[in-house]
């Protein structure tokens, strides 16, 4: 159903329409209150404006009838709010028997999703209309929130437990979703689309391959669009370091230092690359901030990972020398 | 018909020779000083210096905004300036202000007595803010803070980057601060009475510092631990509120927000206090029901302790939880709404002026009114499943924090200024203020309950491109706001050296405050004053030089004679 | 404000003032009972969720040692008990000499405190990179101030513990975590109290406290008493509950 105003998103969900009722119900009520206390406080101001320097006002002091009224009618419209809400509520918390289970875990500073059958995507979640789905969260690192506005839901994703949101898609197209809950830097950038489908048509987005890319060969692509090849050239002879067998061992600093190769320093390294200069080479490397997502910074991870079992060169490699420590 | 309160009769007025002022002089008799009067020009210089800090990030925050794809500043430098706006704002500003300033200058002489119970323990409550204040400004200075200001692990503890540990620390240590302050002031209001200065005669202002003192000290110490465990864990590694060790960081939100809810109470209770002055002062009669406000303060502040998982609603607790919170929160608005009545009502067969002071006080009245009906939104749970985290939230609690406690703050001001410096502000300069004050604030925050309706979150450095005619909107009021601020931090300088000399009783007001010289002398009160009068009495007072003797004012709708 | 005698200038009379100064001298403790109560409120939550590593770490502690402590700190109220009575009558001598006997065993509760402290460091239990809730057991010739039939009883009580938990140790170590928390704060303001003792032994062997004015000893014996209490509390939460299952 289509929003009635411009001030409210789009209602693609069995929620919004009770949401947006509920909102207009406690909207006016709060508008009817609002009004009446203002317009009695401007007539009281204009009618009891002071007429001469040294006037006093009346000596009314109060009234009980009038105490016990305004307490008790408040108290009663606020039942019925939070009665209403709660009903609300507890359709929202209450997830059906039969529902369609979807995966979601968040971390910094992405979603990753699991549909039933395995397939998977990153930043994005592809549902069928009108049917009840749930969803599975889970987080790899600090609180996030999966918000999506148009269908007025929203749950925390905390680490060390699982939550679950569930929810009818009735209105097919593409919506936002986004973190709702301050997870650190790209807090605001970790969102993407919820598309509705028809079930058809989600069905045979089901069983495609074709959207389902193996991160390692998304990664390998990268690496040659980014130019990272015409530096790390594999058989160490390049200005960088080759990659082969770099992932996971340990790798001699230019300050004699030497650091694991897992995620973390890859990222950084293709972010903040003058932070770890490995030995024997130059600063030279650009850094990528800016112009790689996360999403690639793990598909190129991924690839990466995937050289670990590539001959490591004798000179130019990016691995310590056996020496330096045990791996 | 905007006459004036004061009563400008017989020769021009002097200030008296010897007051607290002048009593001394050089830095040591202020650094030193156990006058309470004094001590709360210390805090009045410091709230001041930390609100100017917090609204330099606040204005970095709205112009990064203008745009929605983040051009001014880095992801990471917007997240310290909303996080340090909010932690300079809600702990070195709101929570201090209106208690430290106006509460320790004012109760002491609404009381009728010489000081507070404990002078050197107030002056020891300044100093560990200043150190509190410290640890938090080295914070901002060796990169500042990006966790958001309410420190959730694991980010905070474990993943974030930034200087973390000072900042808690800053806090922690000015927790004491608030705690000493509330302890001094639930004191002297029992044993510090003058004699005939019963319980009902007090005016509501210290009502409401009582209120808020009770909750100063029951939730302070709680937030005390928190961050100590929190900053514990940071820094060796404890485990409490981290789940890889077996810690739950819901475990650390209940405890946060155990005191943090209540403290929005510390925040708006005082300012209801002002209010509670200056509408009987400028509408020449009794507050309305002066029972029930009195016991709507009491009513708040102990319900006001029930309700903290309201700000927990989504984190996946229990629905039978989430519906007794929910309940609970409805319940602590309806003594919040049974002071508006009461204010509105008292308006009523009054003798309305409408200077600065009542300015603020109507101000209050509106916002307050938004901020407060929005709560309600929130407290709902149909409602706050889609608007949790949103701008919604952001706007809710700026209505009542600046639309609020701020007005309330300014408004104290003006009205205590000749009380407290001996001379008056300029009026009509002051007037303008104000207005442009309630504009500005209004243009910044409205647009925010749309925004956050329509879905954006808070704490975004980026957001899509359809939510950026709101965001300029909000900019542009805000630097009308500013304008707002500046005027009179700079006016009421001025008229502190320079203002016309205001004399006892400008307004004049019914308080014992007021029965001093302006400013008072060091001691207060010459001989220990005996009450023998009710709050707001304005027909009792000969003294008030008032026209009492006229016909008197009918009030309206009511019996001319109160019954309560 | 100058002093007239011992009045302070803010006040009217002397009752006025002695009853100001207990009064924030109450509401200072509730302060208090609310700080402790953050993180007592912690550890109950964590015992309820980890019961097994918490009777573990329970076991681990000695009842001997924490039950003389307990009676250390109950004769420590009683002779501070007895000061504040020697002010009221005004027997100015006796003063000096039950504020002794308080500090004396307050320093005896510190030695003991130390000794389980120490034993903690050298048993591996102190939250950080060592920490084994494991060590004595598979270390015995380490432990060995634990008998062979305390260490047996040891054995078994973790053999269980580890079959019922397979996250023993971290969990194990949010049990000490607040052992230290908790133990080290209530250390803390005994410390604080210890000072605060010297400070009136010293105005006591100067006569300043009479049965006129003695609102020093009294709110000192009131603040004594209240980290007392703490320590009621916290002996059965750490040493008594379930140390066996």
């Amino acid at each position: 159903m289509q929003s009635p105003l411009p001030f409210f998103p789009v209602q693609a969900s069995s929620f919004a329409g009770d949401v947006d009722l509920l909102f207009t119900f406690i909207l006016l009520t709060c508008l009817l209150f609002a009004v009446l206390v203002t317009l009695l406080a401007i007539y009281a101001a204009f009618k009891y404006r002071r007429t001469s320097p040294g006037e006093v006002g009346s000596t009314v002091e109060g009234n009980l009838p009038l105490e016990i009224g305004w307490t008790l009618i408040p108290l009663l419209i606020s039942m019925v709010m939070f009665a209403w809400g709660a009903v609300v509520y507890v359709n929202f918390r209450t997830a059906p028997k039969d529902t369609l289970n979807i995966y979601v875990v968040g971390k910094q500073w992405m979603w990753k999703s699991q549909q039933p059958n395995g397939k998977r995507e990153i930043n994005e979640l592809h549902v069928p209309v009108n049917r009840d789905i749930k969803l599975i969260l889970g987080s790899e690192d600090v609180i996030h929130d999966f918000y999506v506005p148009a269908f007025r839901a929203k749950m925390d994703v905390v680490p060390g437990r699982y939550n679950t949101l569930w929810f009818r898609p009735t209105r097919i197209g593409k919506y936002h979703f986004f973190c709702s809950q301050y997870c650190g830097t790209n807090h605001a950038e970790m969102g993407g689309w919820v598309t509705v489908m028809d079930p058809a048509e989600y069905a045979a987005w089901l069983s495609d391959e074709a959207g389902d890319v193996n991160p390692a060969s998304a990664g390998e692509k990268l690496f040659t669009q980014l130019a990272c090849v015409t530096c790390h050239l594999g058989n160490g002879t390049g200005r960088a370091p080759s990659l082969n067998g770099v992932y996971g061992g340990k790798v001699l600093l230019a300050d004699g230092t030497t650091v694991t190769a897992d995620d973390a320093y890859i990222r950084e390294s293709i972010l903040q690359p003058k932070a770890k200069i490995v030995a024997g080479y130059q600063p030279v490397m650009p850094t990528f901030q800016g112009l790689v997502s996360e999403e690639q910074i793990l598909n190129l991870t991924a690839y990466i990972k995937s050289l670990q079992s590539q001959p490591v060169p004798a000179k130019g490699a990016g691995v310590a020398p056996a020496t330096t420590g045990k791996k | 018909m905007s006459t004036s309160s004061t009563i400008n009769t017989g020769p021009a007025l002097k200030l008296p020779e010897k007051h607290y002022l002048n009593a001394s002089y050089g830095i040591r008799s202020w650094l030193l000083t156990t006058d309470h009067k004094r001590i709360a020009l210390l805090y009045l210089a410091s709230v001041t210096f930390f609100f100017f800090i917090g609204g330099f990030f606040a204005m970095m925050i709205r112009l990064h905004l203008m745009s929605p794809y983040g051009t001014l500043l880095s992801a990471d430098t917007y997240n310290r300036m909303f996080t340090m706006h909010g932690v300079t704002m809600v702990f070195f500003f709101l929570i201090p202000s209106i208690p430290a300033v106006l509460g320790n200058f004012l109760i002491p002489l609404m009381v009728g007595a010489k000081d507070l119970a404990f002078p050197k323990i107030n002056l020891l409550s300044w100093y560990i803010y200043i150190i509190g204040g410290s640890f938090t400004l080295y914070s901002m200075m060796t990169g500042g803070l990006d966790t958001g200001w309410t420190f959730y692990t694991p980010l905070s503890t474990i993943y974030s980057n930034s200087a973390v540990a000072p900042a808690v620390v800053g806090v922690f240590i000015t927790g004491f601060s608030s705690i000493l302050t509330g302890l001094n002031f639930l004191v002297t209001v029992h044993t510090m009475r003058a004699p005939g200065m019963t319980w009902f005669r007090l005016p509501l202002f210290v009502w409401a510092h009582y209120a808020t003192s009770v909750v100063m000290i029951l939730g302070t110490p709680v937030i005390a631990i928190t961050l100590g465990l929190a900053a514990m864990e940071r820094v060796f590694g404890l485990g409490f509120f981290n789940p890889a060790m077996g810690g739950d960081p819901i475990l650390f939100q209940h405890l946060f927000w155990f005191y943090s809810h209540p403290a929005v109470y510390i925040m708006i209770l005082p300012a209801m206090g002002v209010i509670s002055e200056l509408i009987p002062t400028f509408a020449r009669k009794k507050l309305f029901g002066y029972h029930f406000v009195a016991a709507a303060s009491l009513a708040i502040a102990v319900i006001g302790f029930l309700v903290w998982a309201h700000h927990m609603f989504l984190t996946g607790q229990s629905t039978y939880a989430a519906l007794a919170f929910s309940f609970l929160t409805f319940l602590v608005a309806i003594p919040s709404a049974v002071k508006v009545f009461n204010w509105t009502a008292t308006l009523f067969g009054g003798s309305i002026s409408f200077d600065t002071p009542m300015l603020y006080a109507f101000g209050f009245l509106g916002l307050f009114l938004v901020g407060g009906l929005t709560g309600l939104f929130l407290g709902c749970l149909g409602i706050d499943m889609h608007v949790h985290d949103t701008y919604f939230v952001v706007a809710h609690f700026h209505y009542i924090m600046v639309g609020g406690a701020v007005m309330g703050y300014l408004g104290g001001l003006h009205f205590w200024w000749p009380k407290i410096t001996g001379r008056k502000y300029p009026e009509w300069l002051a007037r303008i203020a104000a207005l442009v004050l309630f504009v500005g604030f209004n243009l910044t925050f409205f647009p925010q309950f749309v925004l956050g309706y329509l879905g954006m979150p808070r704490r975004y450095h980026v957001y899509p491109p359809e939510f950026q005619v709101y965001n300029v909107m909000s900019t542009a009021g805000a630097s009308i706001l500013a304008v707002g601020y500046l005027l009179p931090m700079i006016y009421l300088m001025w008229a502190a050296f320079y203002g016309e000399v205001a004399g006892n009783n400008p307004w004049p007001a019914t308080g014992l405050e007021w029965t001093t010289p302006s400013p008072p002398p060091t001691e207060n009160f010459e001989v220990t004053p005996v009450v023998t009068w009710e709050a707001y009495d304005f027909h009792n007072r000969p003294e008030l030089g008032l026209d009492v003797l006229g016909v008197p004012r009918h009030g309206g709708m009511l019996p001319a004679h109160g019954d309560d | 404000m100058h002093r007239t005698g011992a009045l302070y200038g803010q006040f009217e009379t002397l009752e006025q003032q002695k009853e100001t100064a207990s009064l924030g001298m109450w509401i200072f403790l509730v302060t208090e009972v609310m700080f402790f109560g953050g993180i007592m409120l912690a550890y109950t939550i964590n015992r309820h969720t980890y019961y097994h590593a918490f009777a573990m770490g329970s076991q681990t502690l000695s009842i001997q040692l924490g039950t003389l402590n307990t009676g250390v700190l109950l004769a420590s109220s009683f002779t501070m008990a007895m000061a504040v009575w020697a002010a009221q009558v005004g027997k100015k001598k006796l003063i000096p000499l039950f504020l002794a006997l308080t500090i004396v065993l307050g320093f005896i509760f510190f030695g003991v405190k130390y000794v389980e402290y120490a034993q903690k460091f050298h048993h591996h239990l102190v939250p950080g990179r060592n920490f084994d809730i494991a060590y004595c057991v598979n270390n015995p010739s380490q432990c060995e101030d634990i008998n062979a039939k305390d260490m047996e009883k040891e054995r078994e009580e973790l053999t269980a513990a580890m079959e019922a938990d397979p996250d023993l140790n971290a969990h194990a170590q949010l049990y000490y975590s607040a052992y230290f928390g908790m133990t080290g704060l209530h250390a803390l303001h005994m410390i604080i109290g210890a000072g605060l003792l010297f400070w009136l032994l010293r105005g006591s062997l100067a006569g300043r406290f009479s049965a006129e004015w003695n609102t020093p000893v009294d709110l000192v014996g009131l603040y004594w008493h209240f980290v007392d209490i703490v320590w009621i509390y916290l002996f059965p939460l750490l040493y008594l509950i379930d140390r066996h299952k």
